[in-house]
């Protein structure tokens, strides 16, 4: 086990290297810097700006100092929020958008299982129709209508639930945007496991165990089971790009989460902020892959054995 | 691929109910779209001060009302007050008064409110200090309402609709294009060149999305058209991945080893004989690929990227309808409708497609 992970972590570092390394040429090739505002700096000032952050130095050194820097943790400071560096900025903004990412995962994996599994039982009958036509309007109605749909009935009109805000993680103010983020993702998990379902129902494993006379209930547990593995592979990468922050659903619900920082960072010309969302974003990736293969070990025996 | 695939393909298409009707439903949104504009009798561009936010209704605009508070945000701009008006179904009949002569060329602001025609003087007293007028109403009907600028949201829907469509059709066309090459060349080539190729598109997947799109806007400024282009650009990973893996059992085939036989170019080979095959799988993914197009431009507009004003998208009329939830619920709600309708149906043709033309399902 250490030893696949271990080798999986190794054969990761490669991608990310590649994935570091051409961010931070695309962001400068982009046209634009971080201290050309509306109004022109002074020539000094700027000059004094361009050397406190190398932003003078050739472009390869620094480069290699921004590895230099990466290599020991440090992402470097903020150009933009002076007062920070991006490593304070990701401290404050990412266990937000972690809780909310995780939360929607969460909400995904069982509602969405669930109702795949029941749609699978109930195959071609109205409650399979009802589930799926329901999975199709969650996967093609994008978040940024839902958002404001559910503000507009559930805030403004019925008034059970706040419309906005972080409210210190008090749970009502995680309602809307939880749900919001899910929504897709429990439609996405819910076709998966019908499909699969369907297919491991099928499969001759099941058919040995109707056989045997076991109960149709068993059988199923048994089919869920197999069918969690392409939705377990489906869910590492989403899960990744659901905790590094929605930018929709972030400022729609006025929620100091990491969503924002690619958006401004990028437009700020932030250098070191873009960069770290990139570095942050790809390990959680490369995180959640791993995690996702551990699981694997746990659902699938044959894995386990290998 | 041969006519009789197709007819057989059609065939196929035209038992599912669900697609049938998306295809109906597209066909009625295009029209909407296309053809509306053209009958309608307001440009998308055109504000009414009167009818700001409007609800959708059959009354004509500007009712007493609104003719009553138009006429004060008129004499305001003339920096004159009103002395009397009267105002009936046909027009307003107002005198007003300023301490200096008023300039004639200014009671451009009647007809430039939307709400009246050119307004008359019937007469002109104490040097032109002091007019009496006649502007005739214009009555105008909102459908759909009007938005925060009171324009009608029934054309800005419609002329939205387009851009989105058109969205569809250019970035779809850019991805189409670009994956299908680049897949097919990969597949066919095979070998070093297709893992280097491959390994690219795997690179290009572990980037941040959001982080490419921006940079891209932020390479290409916000002008209309590169936008789309380069939204077709990112799009277009899917699309090679897809072909790659088709071509690759493709060119196992036995009428691939033939023409190789016969001594053709790998070029004409895979002009000839690969992709054609393609068609089938290409065809349908294109229509799942169309709404996601349209979603990502949408997303960029709402974010305030992508479509500028006055120009309009679905994912413009959406922002701006969720920052007037509060007074004016239509605004989110209508263009959320046709943006959701317009996305459902391109989905259940996608499928539809799949199955009509999935090479497992012949």
């Amino acid at each position: 086990m250490t030893g696949l992970i271990l080798r999986r972590i190794a054969s990761a570092i490669p991608t990310l290297f590649i994935v570091i390394t051409l961010a931070f040429f695309l962001m400068r090739a982009a046209p634009g810097g971080p201290f050309n505002l509306a109004r022109p700096l002074d020539p000094a000032v700027m000059a004094n700006l361009q050397k406190l952050y190398r932003l003078d130095e050739p472009l390869w050194r620094q480069y290699l100092a921004y590895l230099t820097g990466l290599a020991h943790g440090d992402l470097g400071p903020s150009f933009f929020w002076r007062d920070f560096t991006v490593a304070q900025l990701f401290a404050k903004a990412l266990p937000i958008s972690a809780m909310l990412g995780a939360a929607a995962i969460s909400a995904a994996l069982i509602l969405g299982g669930l109702a795949g599994a029941l749609a699978a039982a109930s195959r071609g009958g109205p409650l399979d129709l009802a589930l799926t036509t329901l999975a199709s309007l969650g996967l093609t109605v994008p978040n940024f209508v839902v958002a404001p749909l559910l503000q507009l009935v559930l805030g403004l009109w019925l008034r059970w639930l706040p419309v906005g805000g972080w409210g210190e993680g008090d749970w009502r103010h995680l309602l809307l945007p939880v749900f919001t983020l899910a929504l897709p993702q429990i439609a996405a998990v819910a076709r998966l496991t019908r499909a699969a379902m369907i297919e491991a129902l099928a499969a001759p494993p099941s058919r040995t165990l109707r056989a045997y006379g076991l109960s149709s209930a068993l059988i199923l547990r048994h089919a869920f089971r197999a069918a969690l593995m392409p939705v377990l592979s489906y869910l590492g990468p989403a899960a990744a790009a659901l905790m590094t922050g929605s930018i929709v659903v972030e400022s729609i619900f006025g929620i100091p989460g990491v969503g924002r920082y690619f958006v401004d960072g990028a437009l700020n010309r932030d250098y070191p902020l873009v960069m770290g969302a990139v570095v942050v974003v790809a390990c959680l990736i490369v995180a959640l892959n791993l995690v996702v293969d551990i699981a694997y070990a746990f659902v699938d025996p044959r894995v386990r054995h290998e | 691929m041969n006519e009789l695939f197709w007819r057989a393909a059609a065939a196929r298409y035209r038992r599912n109910r669900p697609a049938l009707v998306a295809a109906w439903t597209l066909l009625a949104i295009l029209a909407f779209c296309l053809i509306g504009p053209a009958l309608a009798p307001h440009s998308y561009d055109e504000t009414f001060d009167a009818s700001v936010k409007a609800a959708p209704s059959l009354q004509t605009h500007p009712d007493a009302q609104e003719a009553h508070q138009a006429l004060a945000r008129i004499a305001a701009r003339l920096h004159a007050q009103i002395d009397a008006e009267a105002i009936d179904e046909e027009g307003a009949r107002v005198t007003i008064s300023a301490e200096r002569p008023i300039d004639l060329r200014s009671l451009a602001y009647f007809e430039r409110s939307g709400s009246f025609a050119a307004a008359q003087v019937i007469a002109s007293a104490n040097e032109g200090k002091r007019l009496e007028l006649s502007a005739p109403l214009r009555p105008q009907r909102f459908l759909f309402g009007a938005d925060a600028n009171g324009r009608d949201l029934l054309v800005r829907m419609m002329v939205a609709g387009r851009v989105s469509l058109l969205v569809a059709a250019l970035g779809s066309s850019v991805a189409l294009a670009i994956g299908v090459i680049y897949g097919a060349v990969a597949g066919y080539v095979g070998g070093r060149v297709d893992m280097a190729m491959m390994r690219l598109v795997d690179i290009l997947y572990a980037l941040p999305f959001i982080f490419f799109v921006i940079l891209l806007v932020v390479f290409f400024g916000r002008h209309f058209a590169l936008i789309f282009v380069a939204i077709g650009a990112i799009e277009w990973l899917d699309m090679a991945r897809i072909v790659r893996g088709q071509t690759l059992s493709l060119k196992r085939q036995e009428f691939v080893a033939a023409a190789q036989a016969l001594g053709l170019t790998r070029i004409a080979i895979l002009r000839r004989h690969i992709l054609p095959n393609l068609a089938g799988t290409v065809t349908a993914y294109l229509a799942l690929l169309a709404p996601r197009v349209i979603l990502l431009e949408s997303f960029l507009s709402f974010l305030g990227l992508g479509v500028q004003e006055p120009l309009t998208s679905l994912g413009v009329l959406v922002a701006e309808g969720a920052h007037n939830i509060e007074d004016a619920p239509f605004l989110l709600i209508l263009p959320a409708t046709l943006l959701s309708l317009l996305l459902f149906c391109l989905n259940f043709i996608g499928d539809g497609l799949r199955e009509a033309l999935d090479p497992r399902g012949r």
